[in-house]
Order: structure tokens, then sequence, then C-alpha cells
């Protein structure tokens, strides 16, 4: 008999065509999956809504180079995991935003946008976090090429 | 006279919460009728820190993310590293691990119960429960040597053993926290006052508990069963028996029975651990350098799930590490919780998600680069300042000023 597992990762393979060989089965209740990020949308929703995935945990950010990269970590009652993966173009990080499914998306959106720029379309208003409100634009802390003294070396060189 | 609407700044810096995080409250006389919950005083840039300094010294960085759950972050970091290098834990280290969490919990469980019944106006409370937890907190100096950043965790395994005198020790001092605790629950389900101050306050609907993302005692009051131990087991739990604890008051009284229940699952937890410490090694040679590869990894906390996600690139430094911390998850639900309540219940309500601000926020040593500040400000600067800041965020006193003044 096959594993759970294994079950989620045939029906995800079958579902959906791009998600051919992208989805591995890292140990129980570990699933990792690549997306594209045009049928993110589509795949995220059949995860929830069909195959019951009810839990967000988290969402990752990444800084992969050429890319920004996004993991939405999400869960079964039972414990299994899915890692839905995407990728988007740094010079256009933009994403709609898993709010209407998960409200508590909201923070882990947020945090995104701020420490490594992605653009969350639809994300209701509200406060920014984490950074502070006078953190200077277009600086996004996560991001492999940002280094600490950027900004002591700013503040050195007005002071010079 | 009309109704008006009035918004009241609760912190950054308040009397009423112990940590820097900012509430604004829109009152319609006492009743709360909108909050702005604004989080972020507490980011110290952990993550990217992590990304600078090498597997070994991001143990210790994480083990301070929080002083409370010190265990539960370095835990949910090793378990990650060691999935990605593929190495295979012994019993006896992951025995301890998991001693060592249940102790945290207990310590943990304690210190909220006091912080309640601070915030209640029940401080006899708040002195029994913190006196009592010095028992734990002696405890675990004694097998790890600090009383909250305990260093007992490695990547492979544990650092300390347990020696067989320290057995004695701690079953004594479960004895002792299991007969207080019984008190504990006593108090809980029949003194009037905690009964009746509790009750009915910081609603949330077992549906919107789950909707909304609660996680930990606050979900589990909630009837929310998922408890990380048993749906997704990690270090002992697989091998060991203990219930998880729900209610469905759905209110802080709720939250106050999960937690002392779940006290005494944790002396049951202990107790097997102890009775059932398999021998051999407590740790496996870690290599300095880890495999490309990713992992999730899952702990239950105190407060709730904390998650951290790990992805190594070869090199003996991360390429990414992440952390999810539970009262990120929870304090998105207070705001729902406080709706159409009265302020005075505010307090009392944020502390029964039991947060941590420091955990939440973990992740940049900031500094402005707009202007930069002098040392020291003038009182008067000081003020204008803060009153142009409210200013900007829509909150104006001037008004009100001016009719004291007549006054």
């Amino acid at each position: 008999m096959l594993s759970k597992e294994t079950t989620i990762q045939q029906e995800l393979c079958e579902r959906f065509d791009c998600l051919k060989d992208k989805v591995k089965v890292q140990r129980v209740r570990r699933i990792f999956a690549q997306v594209p990020a045009v049928d993110l949308p589509e795949v995220f929703d059949y995860a929830v809504k069909k195959l019951n995935f009810c839990i967000l945990g988290a969402i990752t950010g990444l800084d992969e180079g050429p890319t920004l990269g996004l993991i939405y970590h999400l869960a079964q009652e039972n414990g299994i995991v899915l890692n839905l993966a995407t990728s988007v173009p740094k010079d256009k990080p933009v994403l709609r935003t898993v709010t209407s499914y998960f409200p508590a998306a909201n923070a882990y959106e947020r945090e995104v946008i701020d420490l490594l720029g992605f653009q969350i379309e639809g994300l209701p208003q509200g406060s920014r976090y984490p950074l502070t409100d006078d953190w200077p634009a277009g600086q996004y802390p996560l991001r492999k090429d940002w280094k600490a003294d950027i900004l002591d070396q700013k503040e050195a060189a007005k002071n010079a | 006279m009309p109704e008006r609407n009035f918004t009241i700044p609760i912190g950054p810096q308040h009397p009423a919460l112990k940590e820097p995080e900012s509430f604004n409250v829109t009152l319609q006389g006492e009743k709360i009728v909108g909050m702005n919950v604004r989080l972020g005083y507490n980011h110290r840039g952990i993550e990217k820190a992590c990304e600078e300094r090498t597997f070994v010294q991001d143990v210790y960085l994480i083990e301070r993310v929080c002083g409370i759950c010190s265990h539960s972050h370095s835990t949910c970091f090793v378990q990650a590293v060691e999935e990605i290098a593929g190495l295979e834990v012994p019993k006896r280290g992951l025995y301890i691990r998991t001693l060592v969490a249940e102790l945290e919990r207990v310590h943990s469980h304690l210190l909220w119960l006091g912080v309640a019944g601070h915030e209640i106006g029940f401080d006899t409370l708040l002195m029994y429960t913190w006196r009592d937890r010095e028992v734990v907190m002696d405890l675990l100096a004694l097998l790890t040597g600090n009383r909250v950043h305990y260093g007992m965790n490695t990547i492979g395994g544990v650092r300390r053993d347990i020696t067989a005198e320290q057995i004695p020790q701690i079953l004594a001092a479960v004895d002792t926290l299991e007969e207080r605790t019984k008190y504990y629950a006593q108090v809980a389900t029949q003194e009037m006052t905690i009964i009746k101050r509790l009750s009915g306050v910081g609603v949330l609907s077992h549906e919107d508990a789950k909707h909304l993302g609660a996680v930990g005692p606050t979900a589990r009051a909630s009837a929310v069963d998922r408890d990380v131990r048993r749906d997704d087991p990690y270090a002992a739990y697989g091998a060991l028996s203990f219930n998880v604890v729900t209610d469905n008051h759905n209110d802080v009284y709720g939250r106050t029975l999960v937690r002392v229940g779940e006290l005494m699952e944790a002396y049951k937890l202990i107790r097997q651990i102890v009775a059932n410490l398999p021998g051999g090694p407590i740790a496996v040679k870690a290599p300095r350098k880890i495999p490309a590869g990713e992992a999730l990894s899952r702990y239950e906390a105190p407060r709730g799930e904390d998650i951290h996600y790990v992805r190594a690139n070869g090199t003996d430094k991360p390429e990414r590490v992440k952390i999810r911390a539970p009262t990120l998850a929870n304090v998105q639900v207070v705001a729902h919780m406080l709706k159409d309540r009265y302020l005075a219940d505010l307090p009392i309500v944020i502390a029964a998600i039991d947060p941590c601000f420091s955990c939440t926020d973990r992740a940049i040593r900031v500094r402005s680069d707009v202007d930069a500040m002098p040392e020291t400000m003038s009182w008067p600067a000081l003020r204008a300042q803060s009153i142009d800041w409210y200013r900007q965020q829509g909150i104006d006193f001037t008004q009100l000023n001016r009719t004291f003044m007549k006054k």
C-alpha cells in the first residue's frame, strides 16, 4: 500500500502537468514541491481545498540570486507538511496574497515585503512589519548583497 | 452628547505590557471598537546574523531568540540541520532533549500562571507560583548548568549527560511540583475570583481559532485538538504516552485550565523519560560543513508551534534560516478577541496568549540614516517629537489639551 505522502505526490503530479517530477517526498510527513509562479494560485487552492492542507505554518522568503523564492509551509491535521516553493524574478517579485485562505498570512507576507522586497498584491491595509517606520526605502536586509555596514557607511559619509 | 471614538496608544513602552509592542486602541466609552497592532520593536536581525555564522555558532545564537523557550528554538534548529546532514541522534540524546523540553514547559507555564494572576490583581498567586517555579529552575541549573539558556543542544545530540545521582533529585523535584500544581488546579477551579474574572473574557470560538490560525494552549482552549508532539512526533515523543489537553471554554479561563492540565502531563512525561532513559552515547559527531539541502522542523513550544526552515549550501554556514515563533500566529488573534470588549480586559487577554515578543520579532541592528540623532535629547525636544509622531499616526491630543487648559 502506498503511503499517504506518496498518494499526495501522485495526486498532485496527475492533476497538474507543471508539477511532473517536481514533487518529492523527503521523509515521512515531509513533501516538497516546486511550482511555477503562474500556476501557484491554482495549486495552492487545490492543496488547501481538496487535499485538506488547512494549516499555514509559515512563509519563508529566500534570495536565490537572479530570483526571489517563496515557500508556503502548509500542513494537514495529521502532521503531513507540504512545502510549496515558487520563484519570481528579482526585478518584478509580484505575487498574490493568500490572506483570503489564511488571515494569519498577513504578518508572514508583510515580513517578506520588508525583509526581501516582495510585492504582494491584494494585502489589506495595515502597519508594516517588522522594520521601523523610518527604515530607508529600497533596503532589503535579507537580500544577500545587503550588509549591515551599508547603513554605517552612509552615516559616515554624511558626517564626514 | 454625540458618541465619539477615542484612539488611545498603549505601548510600545507601557506599564501593563512587559515587552515593547504597540496597540492603538479605538474606544467608544469603555468599549474597544477597533485595534491596530504594531510589532517589530524587538527585531534584532537574528535570521541575517545566522547566515553570517557557522552552524555550531548559530545553535547558541538561536537559543537566544527567547529567554523562556530557549531550548525550544535550539531544538527546532538542530533537528532541521540533523535532517539535512542525515545524522541519527542516539536515543539517549533524544530522551535528554525531551526531558529538558518538558522541564522548560513546566517553568514557562508556572511563569504564565503568575503573570496571569498579576494581571488580574491576584498577586498572591504570582508570589506562590514564582516561588514554586524556583524548584524547576534549580533543577534545570543542576542538570544543565544554567537557569534559562541551557546550552544542552548540539548538532547530533546533547552536550551533557544525566548522572545516576541526578535521577532521584529530578523525581523529588517533580513530586513537589506536582503537589503544588494540584493545589493550583484546585485554586483555578474553585476560587471564585479567578473563575469570575476569567470566564467569558477574550472569547475565541472554535471556528475562529482554526480560521485565524491560533496555536498552542490558546487554540487548545478553543477545542482545537492540535499538538505537534503527537501529530508530527520529534525527539522521544513518539515513544512516550501523554494526553493532549483541550478545553471548550473558549476564553481566558479555558486557557488557564489547559496550561494547568499540561503541567500535570509534563510531570507524567518527565517520570516516563527518567524511568526509560536508554543507555549509550548522547551525541554523534557532526560534520563542520553541512551538505546542500533543506528541511522544515516543527516543535511544540510552551506557547505553541515553533517552526524553523533551514537551507544549507554545502558550506559551514547556512544559506537561510527562517524562524516562525508561536506568538506571531497568536498575536494576530488578539484584536479579534478584544473586539467589543472592555478596555480593562486588555492586559489579561494579551497576557493569556502568553506572548513573547522577543521571539516574534527575533529576526537588524537599526540605525537611521535619515538624520543622525544626537546622543541626548532635551525634555521639550523629546516631548515635541512624541506629539509629532502620534499626530502622524492620526492621534491628536491638541483639542483635548485645550479643553483641559480652559478648565
